[in-house]
């Protein structure tokens, strides 16, 4: 081994991040070599300045416990992670619906869950704003965005750049919806913030786009090739409408 | 009853990386009331995603929201910290530019370490808290900043070899004073 190689494994093998083999020819050069010999004790020392329990920062006692009240707020929060007996309901519900008013529940399909399901993307809508939460990948990249998901989501979500129609990707970010995590790609347009959420859809064949309207946000909602889709946005349904287009192409 | 189960189980998982998860968050924003903030926010949405976490290296698993979380904020309030541009081409690490002058820590007081430390571009600065005083490896150093090892292990040996000229030129300063 010469000095150049030894300058460029001294971190690693500082590190105990070496192969044997590679360790040993290191150690060997070392014995033989003064000036590398100087720089790895220079290095080492470099790592033990560093390294000091005095430089770590300690948390204030105080916020472990405002943390652990703040989860456990959270943990009592009922409409965020739909509790047990609601799912029960839901069908329960929707039975009870159809039994009273079949020519009407023809037209519409489940309502009662799909209305729950808007209520829960617009909060998250609303939140990811609110928390100044929007993304947890920042990246107008689609390249960078998909493979983020990996290992995060058991499944791979679409993501597209529209940036040349206007509509700029802004990044990715894990969300919680439906009693699970999901993808929520996130999209600019002028001043606006559309979320796209997308998750696997349990429904057999493609459902076509569906427009909704909750507490002033536009929704549009549909299903394509095995995957569920929700875009919400303030802007304006035509342009939410022409976005979702878009993404279809 | 789930809901408590969940928060238990949550609760033994991540309050013991309570430490790691702020020194690492304190180091990024650089300051104390910032890293409370980024810290509880990290927490929260950890406790959310818990569903998502399938066991395994919890520190990863952790860390990754809190620095992720840190990097979100740093791009919303204080972007100019992410803009420190670290030039592509590795820097020098051959023997003929070596620093003529020896370091003698010995003589190092912490006061001055962390104030280079703070100095150093987030890049850098992330991977030596990491490794340094976390002692993660270069394997979980890779997932939590999602680079890749080899990306890591340059990163280190740059790290370090800025944080000692930083040191060098410290020390020289004070020495006149």
């Amino acid at each position: 081994m010469n000095c150049q190689e030894a300058r460029n494994l001294m971190n690693p093998y500082l590190d105990g991040e070496l192969d044997l083999v590679s360790g040993f020819e290191i150690e060997a050069h070392l014995k033989d070599c003064q000036a590398c010999a100087q720089a790895y004790d220079e290095l080492r020392s470099l790592h033990s300045a560093v390294s000091i329990a005095a430089l770590r920062f300690q948390p204030p006692a105080a916020l472990r416990n405002r943390v652990r009240s703040r989860i456990r707020d959270e943990a009592k929060v009922p409409n965020r992670l739909a509790p047990l007996p609601w799912r029960w309901l839901i069908p329960t519900m929707a039975g009870v619906a159809l039994i009273g008013a079949l020519s009407f529940l023809a037209f519409q399909n489940r309502p009662a869950a799909n209305d729950l399901l808007a209520q829960e993307i617009v909060s998250s809508h609303v939140r990811s704003l609110m928390e100044k939460h929007l993304t947890d990948v920042p990246s107008s990249d689609q390249h960078t965005v998909k493979p983020w998901f990996d290992g995060r989501l058991d499944y791979s979500p679409p993501v597209k750049d529209l940036a040349s129609a206007g509509y700029s990707l802004v990044g990715g970010r894990l969300d919680y919806i439906g009693n699970r995590p999901v993808a929520a790609l996130v999209y600019q347009h002028r001043q606006h913030y559309i979320n796209v959420f997308v998750w696997p859809s349990t429904e057999a064949s493609d459902v076509s786009a569906r427009a909704l309207v909750r507490q002033g946000y536009n929704l549009i909602n549909w299903t394509n090739a095995g995957m569920n889709y929700w875009a919400t946005s303030d802007l304006n349904l035509a342009e939410l409408q022409e976005f979702v287009q878009l993404l279809q192409k | 009853m789930q809901e408590e189960n969940k928060t238990a189980q949550f609760e033994a998982v991540a309050l013991p990386l309570f430490g790691a998860a702020y020194n690492l968050a304190r180091w990024l924003v650089r300051n104390d009331r910032d890293a409370e903030d980024v810290v509880q926010e990290a927490y929260l949405r950890a406790f959310k995603f818990f569903g998502g976490y399938r066991g395994g290296d919890s520190r990863s698993w952790l860390l990754t929201i809190v620095r992720n979380t840190c990097y979100t904020w740093l791009q919303q309030n204080r972007a100019r910290d992410l803009t420190d541009p670290i030039e592509d081409k590795l820097d020098e690490l051959g023997v003929s530019a070596e620093n003529p002058e020896t370091l003698l820590l010995q003589e190092v007081d912490a006061q001055l370490v962390r104030r280079a430390l703070e100095d150093l571009p987030i890049e850098f600065r992330e991977v030596l808290i990491m490794r340094e005083m976390e002692d993660l490896s270069y394997k979980q150093i890779s997932t939590i900043a999602e680079l890749p090892i080899g990306t890591v292990m340059s990163r280190l040996a740059r790290g370090r070899k800025r944080l000692r000229e930083l040191l060098l030129r410290r020390m020289g300063k004070e020495g006149l004073n």
